[in-house]
């Protein structure tokens, strides 16, 4: 029985068994390797996307428990916020390995999404789940704050 | 590459070796490995198994379109550290490029292209430096040869700015593209002329950013676990929990009834599953059976490695110490030393990516797509896995998701697990992919150590004597074990003592252990920087005036310098919010001086930091945004380690097997960080690893100050 996916606004249907971390379809089945395996327990946040525009941990969510809502990878983030956060990462250089930028993003465009001008204390809660071995924080930091700036001020 | 810009044939090999020249004096790796192999000398070592790049009349380094798009070929690897950046900017400053037309590609492992690849003691920019700047310097000089020829006026009166050519006095210019024929045909310079650092457009700017931001922001960036072939296998290998252990018995029939599984086999370090999908592959290999045989693993638990390191360092054991450091007569202890004594755990890397590799072979011919560290050790292990030439074996180098040290081993366990399995896959490419228990659980740590300090004081305050009791493993199987005591038998602290008996142990545990940022550093900051500090307390002086005190004795004008200016920089003895307390140290790692002084306050028993304001002599600075972003990294790898790192074994079996049992640092944790970077123009040194070993004691510091209370290893315990 193939399972329907939304996945950046189109519909994918995959034979993979429903009990399959969404993580592994998007990678193997789909082709989507912006999207990264860290940990495989939602410890590190690498693998974040979006689940109707909630970040959520791919690679300990099944497929059938996506149902019919949309799934939102690092290719297919648009949209104000994204534009702000993605220019915001290349300005202030953000990237080390780059490894799990895909997810610090994922959970940065969600969260100027609800809070479009965090406070440090909101970073931490919002970001606290997504590791990064480079220790790119402090720049991560500023980014997301350039971010709010640049989607605060009508162009 | 176009025909236009290819020079012949002769003429490129003959720019080749000249180009290179110099960095081959770092071959005596290979020199070595082909005297204890001699059936493989005939240059079979000295090439990549894939094409030779395509021949430019630049030189290996450099190639140029006709529409002046400039390509700079960086033999070394990123890892994270931004290597594209400063390898690039110190080419196109050499070359006058213009900036915002260079690109950067990772060159394949090709010895006899590109001489010694591997990235390793901070080494990237240091190594590169006369070379690149060689690379760039001669082929601007080909520019500004046929523009003279051209134009017919003298070449001193030629000037080259980003990637344009001009004469003033006639009004005239042209572009790289416009020249690149003619410049094509120019003789390369035997010695060119490189510019004095006072005529530095680029280098030392922040004109210099790094070049794959933009890649890495938006999932484009292609890492090994990224690579996809058509009819490419995963594979994923079942490992003994203990070192050492062995397969007695093993059954592969209920793997092979996953769906997606392709085969199941023993290999070496355990039982591979291969299957068409990830996901495939990890229920294949959950559904093995296997008794493993544990005679000749490694049993023992951290508690009982560390009474019997303990044991060895009060010699109450048969190992022979090595000496170091060694001065004066009379080993024993004065009666009045003081003694201290630290404890460290293994460290695991945990890179983000977890360790992957793709491996095909077809016959003889191998091919690997992997984030090496070391390519020429990862050439040569595969081939030695496949039963080849390393000549036979093409490596494509790709970004490494993070690595610290763990992708640069020199049995390239790893490497050598995809080879070994893809030999059993008949020429389909496969991708072995570890998952984070794996990584975690799979050795090659920084070794556990234990330390013994004691120091005997003068009349004037200054040691007078040095004692030190070290054990640690060894990192390799031949060469000694002088990184144990690195940063501790070369340290300005034994400059006053007029007796010195060092004494190193390395006892043989079935551990096994490799480099892990800033290696013996990583330890030894902490055992000579803590104590320091203790001194200087126990004689009532300021730690401050303390360190610069036994500089001046040791002539250690470097780090005078960043003493200085960190104390200037970061407040020392100026007055803090109550609760809080400032903590320094000093530490010179691979040629680098780093200065950090740590603001701390104590929560519960562990100590929070809140800001490091860093001092640096690396050199000049080649590019200094990545030298602030590899402090800031740094410091974040160091406080990560400090406030949480271990590993531990129980019975012979690691305890850590995730991020749920082996924290690392989180964003809330981060420190702010302010970094200053001394103005030079010495020839630049490392940047990658220099900034981890002052952090932990810098923040043991402030906490002695809090609590009065010594720490007496890391990670720092809670309560």
């Amino acid at each position: 029985m193939p399972i329907e996916l939304k996945v950046n606004g189109r519909i994918a249907r995959v034979d993979d068994d429903g009990d399959t971390p969404l993580l592994w379809v998007l990678r193997d089945t789909l082709g989507l390797t912006g999207t990264k395996y860290g940990c495989g327990i939602a410890q590190c946040g690498a693998c974040t996307v979006h689940i109707d525009g909630q970040p959520v941990r791919s690679c300990a969510f099944p497929i059938d428990a996506v149902g019919a809502s949309a799934i939102t990878t690092i290719e297919g983030a648009v949209g104000p916020e994204a534009d702000a956060i993605r220019a915001a990462w290349v300005a202030r250089d953000v990237p080390q390995c780059g490894f799990c930028q895909s997810g610090q993003i994922m959970s940065a465009i969600a969260l100027l999404r609800t809070a479009p001008q965090p406070t440090d204390a909101d970073i931490d809660r919002a970001m606290g789940g997504n590791l990064c071995r480079c220790a790119t924080y402090n720049r991560i930091r500023a980014a997301i704050h350039d971010a709010a700036r640049a989607t605060a001020t009508p162009t | 590459m176009t025909d236009q810009a290819n020079g012949p044939r002769g003429f490129a090999m003959t720019r080749r070796r000249l180009i290179l020249g110099g960095s081959l004096a770092g071959g005596a790796m290979i020199v070595g490995y082909a005297a204890t192999h001699p059936a493989e000398i005939g240059g079979a070592i000295l090439s990549g198994g894939g094409k030779d790049p395509p021949e430019s009349a630049f030189g290996a380094f450099i190639r140029i379109d006709p529409d002046g798009q400039v390509t700079i070929v960086n033999r070394q690897q990123e890892l994270g550290q931004g290597i594209h950046a400063g390898i690039a900017a110190i080419v196109a400053e050499e070359l006058d490029a213009d900036w915002a037309r260079v690109r950067v590609i990772d060159a394949r492992s090709n010895f006899r292209a590109y001489g010694l690849q591997g990235s390793a003691g901070s080494n990237s920019i240091a190594s590169n430096w006369d070379l690149m700047r060689a690379a760039g310097a001669a082929a601007r000089s080909m520019f500004v040869d046929a523009a003279a020829l051209r134009w017919q006026v003298p070449r001193r009166l030629i000037e080259v700015r980003d990637g344009i050519v001009f004469h003033a006095a006639s009004n005239r210019q042209a572009t790289f593209g416009e020249l690149l024929a003619d410049a094509a045909r120019q003789t390369p310079p035997q010695t060119p002329r490189l510019k004095t650092p006072d005529a530095y457009r680029l280098i030392g700017t922040d004109r210099v950013r790094r070049k794959d931001s933009l890649p890495k922001s938006t999932g484009a960036q292609r890492y090994a676990q990224d690579v996809r072939h058509p009819g490419m296998l995963i594979a994923m290998v079942a490992h003994s929990p203990r070192f050492g252990g062995r397969i007695a018995r093993y059954d592969v029939s209920d793997a092979w009834r996953v769906k997606g599984v392709v085969d199941a086999f023993a290999i070496e370090t355990g039982v591979a599953v291969v299957a068409e999908t990830t996901i495939a592959a990890r229920r294949g290999r959950e559904a093995l059976r296997i008794e493993w045989d544990d005679r000749a693993a490694e049993k023992r638990s951290s508690a009982d490695l560390q009474r019997q390191y303990h044991d060895i360092a009060e010699g109450r054991s048969d190992l022979s110490p090595e000496d170091f450091a060694m001065r004066g007569e009379g080993a024993a202890p004065a009666a009045d030393a003081i003694e201290f004594a630290f404890d460290f755990p293994y460290l695991a890397h945990a890179p983000m990516e977890t360790l992957d590799c793709v491996a095909q072979v077809n016959g003889w011919n191998v091919k690997l797509t992997s984030g090496s560290h070391l390519p020429i050790v990862d050439q040569v292990q595969a081939a030695r896995a496949a039963l080849t030439l390393p000549g036979k074996v093409d490596v494509e180098v790709v970004p490494a998701g993070g690595s610290f040290g763990r992708r640069g081993i020199l049995p390239a366990d790893y490497i050598v697990e995809a080879v070994r399995i893809a030999r059993r896959t008949r020429g389909r490419p496969v991708k072995l992919i570890w998952t984070r228990e794996d990584d975690l659980t799979g050795g090659y740590y920084r070794p556990m150590s234990h330390h013994r300090v004691a120091v005997a004081l003068g009349a004037d305050g200054l040691p007078d004597q040095w004692c030190f009791r070290s054990v640690c493993q060894a990192l390799l199987p031949v060469g000694g074990n002088a990184q144990a005591v690195e940063g501790m038998a070369d340290s300005p602290y034994l400059s006053t003592a007029r007796t010195i008996d060092g004494k190193l142990y390395t006892p043989d545990i079935g551990v096994p252990v490799s480099f892990w940022r800033s290696v013996g550093h990583s330890h030894s900051a902490m055992v000579m920087e803590h104590v320091i500090d203790q001194l200087a307390r126990r004689v009532g002086r300021d730690p401050a005036a303390y360190r610069r005190q036994l500089y001046v004795r040791a002539g250690a004008t470097r780090r005078i310098e960043v003493l200085d200016t960190l104390c200037e920089k970061g407040g020392w003895g100026r007055p803090i919010e109550a609760g809080w307390a400032r903590g320094m140290a000093v530490h010179e790692a691979f040629g680098t001086t780093v200065g950090q002084i740590a603001e701390v306050r104590m929560d519960g028993g562990r100590p929070v930091v809140r800001r490091v304001v860093a001092v640096v002599d690396c050199g000049i600075a080649v590019a200094p945004d990545q030298i602030r972003a590899q402090m800031e990294g740094g410091i974040g790898f160091g406080l990560s380690a400090a406030l949480h790192g271990k590993i531990t074994l129980r019975d012979g079996i690691v305890e850590q097997t995730n991020f749920d049992t082996h924290p690392i640092l989180r964003m809330s944790e981060m420190p702010a960080v302010e970094t200053h970077i001394l103005p030079r123009t010495t020839p630049p040194t490392g940047m990658g690893e220099p900034g981890v070993p002052p952090i932990a004691p810098a923040v043991a510091n402030a906490a002695l100050v809090l609590t009065g209370r010594a720490t007496r290893g890391l990670p720092f315990a809670v309560g």
